[in-house]
């Protein structure tokens, strides 16, 4: 037993140490996440790069701004500049780069060009949440219902409104989910009045504040109502016409006749063996979805002037606040690239076989 | 066989027209198998009829009058007046054009660079494969509108070309990834093992071996650049981002400005140019159909 632990000096103690390598880069969950952050970094760059070498520099663009305002002089102008932007201008651009990155590591985002004294992480943590509550509710509920209306009409193909469902949901996955929002505000509520549109803007009445308290609870569902239902109406149709024919693919597949055969009830085959196989396909398009409607929410936001993160992306953009601009879209980007994260272990989970044959693919 | 082959020489060049109509027939022939899609293609033939032959008949809507602001649709505006009493058809038929060009420019420049990594990379494989697919893998979960939103603050976007062109490159990674697919599978097949022991080189494999064995992939992946670039584009007029002239993205942004929230009469002007998007839209994502099935004959049924 001792001579096996006590070896002699040589080649053993780098085999353990490569086999341990091999372990954690073949490793599932390692290399999802290294791909994250992967990402993560590489958009940063991307966009730290694109905002510095373009030809109308907003620095500049920013310098010339103060010294027209506040007559100041080229150099003061230049100092309240990059104390604004947290950057030594006099640095080489390289430089800046690692010191912004840096900052970033540290959590540091910078703060707001225009709203003085305010950093761009307390404006991102104020907006971002009713947007992750309103896109996330959206796509669940969207989800759900599709996953459930596309199972149906697979099962019920010989029926005679199931041309109808098919045609709605043909409609509303190929029109943009710009125009279905203009569309409910238009003639839910100014045409018909419906919904009182002008009492649900903004993401919560003026003068509530947020408790956990029942008032408070419906006032958010009340205003995220219309933004919400875009989501859902937006999305509904794709889910269920891929459900639909991934059921029916995975209906004529020997295991369920195999399990029709052992005499298992309609409900366990429907659920446990149809169902679950053929959301499969159905969680690969839910993670790029996220990352589609994540970004539409600068659109829906501001039809419904819901005051998500997409709804104060614009603002920064149209007063060229940079820092903020920069801070909001490397938090959309997080957003997208956690949920993409969380989609691919989910995925992982549903089919055994990607976790085990990870390293292999 | 060797009759018709040497007979068609001569007869193409004396009888072209009777064979462009009998090739034109052919088509629509196959496209309309299927209902759908034979429906959207009459549509979208519409759509491109009503922008550009439409232009000569209907005069550009330039005056305004105050007599009729917000008519209801008369014979004289069809479809109403918006709120400068500008008849809305007349803006209509003249705001399709840039969004018709740009939306078929895109899906050619797109379809173009998805195809040619695609098959270049499974072709190639091997490193640049590897690189190119994580690239891909990368480049999807960037949030493209909004990336798109950032850039229109820092360079003019007001170029046609320039817009199409970035719009493509910014939506590369999906086309890329299902052309790639299927060119794995096509490499794989007798006809391209021949063609590569005959050393016909890489771009006499991917144009005259690979492309046609999948003209319905790339038909699907054109009809999407298209139908994403009026998503993008119209998105970014409707924001105030892009200054572009009078479009139907423009057309929805100053309506919405302009108080279709408030006045339950201005529901033609806004709906005017929305339904005119939608409707093209949906007559691109129909048309796919039968595109799909005239290339992928194996769809067809009866």
């Amino acid at each position: 037993m001792n001579s096996t632990t006590i070896n002699p000096r040589g080649t053993s103690p780098k085999m353990p140490l490569r086999r341990w390598i091999k372990r954690i880069t073949s490793n599932y969950v390692v290399r999802m996440m290294a791909r994250a952050i992967f990402t993560v970094w590489f958009v940063t760059s991307l966009i730290f790069f694109l905002v510095r070498l373009m030809p109308s520099n907003p620095i500049e663009v920013y310098i010339n701004e103060l010294i027209v305002q506040y007559s100041l002089t080229y150099a003061e102008a230049r100092d309240q500049a990059a104390s604004l932007f947290a950057i030594d201008l006099d640095a080489p651009l390289w430089k800046q780069y690692t010191d912004y990155m840096v900052q970033l590591a540290h959590g540091n985002l910078g703060n707001s060009l225009r709203s003085p004294g305010t950093s761009v992480w307390q404006i991102i943590v104020a907006f971002l949440p009713w947007t992750l509550f309103s896109v996330g509710l959206g796509l669940i509920i969207s989800f759900v219902l599709g996953v459930f209306i596309g199972m149906l009409l697979a099962y019920k193909r010989q029926a005679l409104w199931e041309p109808a469902v098919s045609g709605t949901a043909s409609m509303l996955s190929s029109i943009p989910n710009y125009l279905i929002g203009i569309v409910l505000v238009v003639y839910l509520g100014v045409q018909w009045k419906l919904v009182p549109i002008h009492k649900m803007r903004g993401s919560h009445s003026p003068g509530m504040q947020p408790a956990f308290t029942w008032a408070f609870i419906m006032d958010i569902f009340f205003h995220a109502a219309l933004p919400i239902l875009t989501y859902v109406l937006s999305t509904i149709g794709s889910w269920i016409l891929s459900m639909k024919s991934s059921t029916i693919g995975t209906l004529g597949e020997d295991y369920v006749t195999v399990a029709r055969a052992r005499g298992l009830s309609e409900g366990r085959i429907t659920t446990a063996y149809v169902g679950r196989n053929a959301m499969l396909p159905l969680i690969t398009q839910l993670l790029i979805s996220i990352g589609f409607v994540v970004g539409g929410s600068i659109l829906i936001e501001n039809i419904f002037v819901y005051q998500g993160i997409g709804y104060r992306l614009l603002s920064a953009l149209s007063t060229r606040d940079y820092p903020l601009m920069q801070g909001i879209f490397l938090i959309i980007t997080i957003s997208v690239v956690v949920s993409n994260l969380v989609a691919d272990f989910i995925y992982g989970w549903f089919d055994p076989r990607v976790r085990i044959a990870g390293g292999e693919r | 066989m060797t009759t018709s082959l040497e007979l068609m020489p001569k007869a193409g060049i004396r009888y072209w027209p009777g064979r462009l109509i009998r090739g034109v027939g052919r088509f629509l022939k196959l496209m309309s198998r299927n209902k759908t899609g034979f429906v959207g293609f009459l549509i979208f033939i519409g759509f491109v009829l009503l922008t550009t032959v439409g232009t000569w008949f209907v005069p550009p809507a330039t005056s305004a009058d105050i007599s009729a602001i917000y008519a209801p649709p008369s014979w004289k505006h069809p479809l109403g007046t918006d709120s400068q009493g500008k008849d809305i058809f007349a803006q209509i038929v003249h705001g399709g054009r840039d969004i018709l060009q740009m939306a078929l420019l895109t899906g050619i420049i797109s379809t173009f660079i998805g195809v040619a990594l695609g098959s270049l990379s499974a072709l190639i494989g091997g490193g640049f494969d590897a690189f190119l697919t994580m690239l891909a893998d990368i480049w999807l979960t960037i949030p493209r509108f909004p990336l798109l939103a950032v850039l229109a603050t820092l360079v003019k976007l007001d170029n046609m070309l320039f817009l199409a062109l970035l719009l493509s490159v910014l939506s590369w990674a999906g086309l890329y990834r299902s052309i790639r697919a299927q060119v794995f599978s096509i490499k794989e097949r007798d006809y391209i093992e021949a063609a590569t022991a005959l050393d016909l080189g890489m771009w006499h494999i991917i144009f005259s071996e690979v492309l046609p064995n999948m003209l319905s992939y790339i038909a699907i992946s054109f009809t999407f650049g298209m139908t994403s670039a009026i998503y993008a584009q119209v998105g970014l007029v409707f924001l105030g981002l892009v200054p572009l002239t009078r479009n139907w993205g423009v057309m929805i942004n100053l309506a919405w400005t302009q108080g279709a929230i408030f006045f339950k009469d201005s529901v033609y002007f806004i709906m005017a140019p929305v339904m005119a998007i939608a409707l093209f839209q949906l007559s691109i994502v129909w048309m796919s159909r039968s595109l799909e099935e005239i290339f992928n004959p194996r769809l067809r049924t009866g």
